[in-house]
């Protein structure tokens, strides 16, 4: 009686179809896991200790994805020592799934290659809560545990309670994806889901395109939640079926679930928004910090460096040059999306209007090259992350915002409200 | 192994201390070497920190502990200089996950995270789910860490425990 009464969130359905029955918030499962993903930065770790483990063979080759992606190519001799390791190992086991340098973001060729609705998959690195874009349930975890996934090809967790989150109303010109998560960061905090899954449903979140529901999933580790969940629709479909793939399972709510909080956003008359350094919950109006001088923009990262981001500024671009004073990264996401931006003459915008274009990967983000700033610089973002020293320079300050307002601000040298301009 | 009751001089820091400044980026691309990267952890928040601090010695810190990256270096570097355990108003999850892993006891206590100052000398029971704050005279509750999580933390980490009991027993 009492499961007639008990409805079921997507997340707790897909740990149980996972572990084969049914299971509810709060209840510590071991389930096993439908992929494994670690990178450069997590990886030789991963390693190590699946050999201190006594780690002889994977549990399945098959089901491993193993990328370079954090510093790629290599600018350090010790980093290139941990890519050796990384290529030996994949040798070694047989995997298949190995990205080198230059293939992009992992979470990006998770999304492109390997991830499906009803998935559970677990990746060496925070922002792979991306995934629940597609309907999966993915989650970041360390690396020891990782190599405890490729050694058993299990892992326990705590099945999370559930934040629903409604974007409603109309989304304004130049408002994107990226606004809306960065609002949601900024009114709930930092710490304001940890533990949790957020599962995004609206009809604003129906609108979205598959592109612009990753930069919202992407981003909820940055409230601390667990994961982020977006009911799996057509869009999702056609997403995964333009790269051959199908859905596991095409899982809804159940109508009579108790959500742990409901947040609803109304959006028809959000602006920009913009993360202040240095923490990502510090959000404001980009109106606020308008007129601040930059020196270096950033247009990329599992964030925001796909297709839609890319057009999106390259919009803004055509026919202009970014401002004297300021260098512009820009970094597809994979070389999927670089290929495509080619394709529609995009990289040629970039490159006219004075970008440095650089290949797939993660660019500054990581902090290890590709444009690490000095000190005393402001760097303005499209990735997710503001912490002191993230970028590899503690004296450099760092503002996290949308495609569109990092191009219109390499434009005019400084940060600018795109609808103060037009 | 991991003591049950760990007792030491405290390093006080506040609210949501990333993993980017436990252990920053640009160090921890380059090497494996724990001892290596440890001479850089927390540099940002404290210069002395990794110079000064003494093996045994807790950390207290705000809410939010360990958010941001889930790289594993940051509990480890804390391990390798021999931090015995942190108590924090609140872990960022996977930095929570991580630490039980390679075998640093992480304890949740608001009330204790507040009032527990630099320098003071504190014991805390893992197993009773005690803090004693020896130089203010205070004791405070906290929930004691799960048995299984417990029993990863007892053998030092994830690995001895694999080793040990060949799977997860929850």
């Amino acid at each position: 009686m009492v499961e007639a009464l008990t409805g079921q969130t997507i997340t707790e359905k897909i740990f149980s179809l996972a572990v084969g029955k049914k299971v509810f918030a709060g209840d510590i499962v071991v389930v096993p896991v439908d992929l494994a993903m670690a990178h450069d930065g997590t990886a030789p770790l991963t390693i190590n200790s699946f050999r201190e483990m006594g780690g002889e063979k994977v549990w399945d080759p098959n089901r491993i994805i193993l990328v370079i992606d954090h510093v790629a190519p290599s600018s350090f001799e010790g980093t290139s020592n941990l890519h050796k390791l990384m290529r030996e190992f994949t040798h070694e086991q047989n995997i298949k799934n190995f990205y080198d340098i230059g293939w992009g973001v992992c979470h990006q060729l998770m999304v492109e290659n390997h991830v499906t609705s009803g998935m559970v998959v677990v990746g060496a690195d925070s922002h792979t809560c991306t995934y629940g874009a597609l309907g999966a349930f993915a989650t970041g975890i360390g690396s020891t545990e990782m190599a405890a996934v490729f050694k058993t090809g299990k892992l326990w967790f705590r099945v999370p309670e559930t934040i629903q989150c409604r974007f409603t109303g109309e989304i304004p010109p130049n408002v994107m994806a990226k606004d809306l998560i960065l609002h949601m960061v900024g009114e709930i905090g930092a710490d304001g889901a940890t533990y949790k899954a957020i599962d995004f449903s609206g009809d604003v979140v129906k609108k979205l395109s598959v592109d612009g529901r990753l930069t919202l999933c992407n981003m909820v580790v940055e409230m601390g939640a667990k994961s982020g969940i977006i009911q799996p629709d057509q869009k999702t479909y056609e997403y995964l079926k333009s790269k051959n793939r199908f859905p596991k399972t095409m899982l809804k709510n159940d109508p009579n679930i108790k959500f742990k909080e409901i947040y609803e956003f109304e959006i028809s008359k959000l602006e920009p928004q913009i993360a202040c350094p240095p923490t990502v919950d510090n959000v404001k109006s980009v109106s606020e910090v308008e007129g601040l001088e930059i020196d270096q923009v950033f247009l990329g990262s599992c964030t925001n460096g796909r297709i839609e981001d890319l057009k999106e500024a390259a919009k803004i671009l055509v026919n202009q040059k970014i401002h004297p004073n300021v260098r512009m990264i820009v970094i597809p996401a994979s070389r999927n999306v670089y290929l495509e931006a080619l394709k529609e003459g995009l990289i040629e915008i970039f490159v006219k209007a004075g970008c440095t274009v650089c290949n797939p990967g993660c660019g500054p983000c990581a902090g290890a090259h590709q444009g690490v700033p000095a000190k005393g610089e402001i760097v303005l973002s499209t990735s997710n992350r503001n912490f002191v020293g993230r970028m590899g320079c503690a004296e450099a300050e760092i503002y996290l915002c949308s495609p569109i307002t990092a191009a219109i601000s390499a434009v005019k040298g400084k940060i600018t409200n795109v609808n103060h301009v037009r | 192994m991991v003591e049950f009751e760990v007792k030491g001089k405290v390093w006080k820091f506040g609210d949501d201390v990333s993993t980017d400044a436990i252990i920053s980026g640009k160090y921890k691309f380059k090497t494996l070497n724990m001892k290596e990267l440890a001479q850089h952890a927390m540099e940002t928040l404290n210069p002395n920190f990794a110079k000064k601090v003494n093996f045994g010695d807790l950390i207290i810190a705000g809410k939010n502990f360990g958010c941001g990256s889930s790289r594993e270096q940051a509990p480890r570097v804390l391990k390798e200089l021999g931090i015995s355990a942190i108590i924090a108003a609140s872990f960022a999850r996977i930095f929570f996950r991580n630490a039980i892993n390679v075998g640093l006891p992480v304890v949740e206590c608001e009330k204790a995270a507040k009032e527990i100052n630099e320098k003071d000398i504190v014991e805390v029971n893992l197993e009773k789910g005690l803090i004693k704050n020896l130089t203010q005279n205070k004791v405070y509750k906290f929930n004691p860490i799960p048995t299984f999580l417990l029993n990863i933390l007892k053998v030092g980490g994830l690995v001895e425990y694999l080793k040990q009991y060949g799977g997860y027993e929850v």
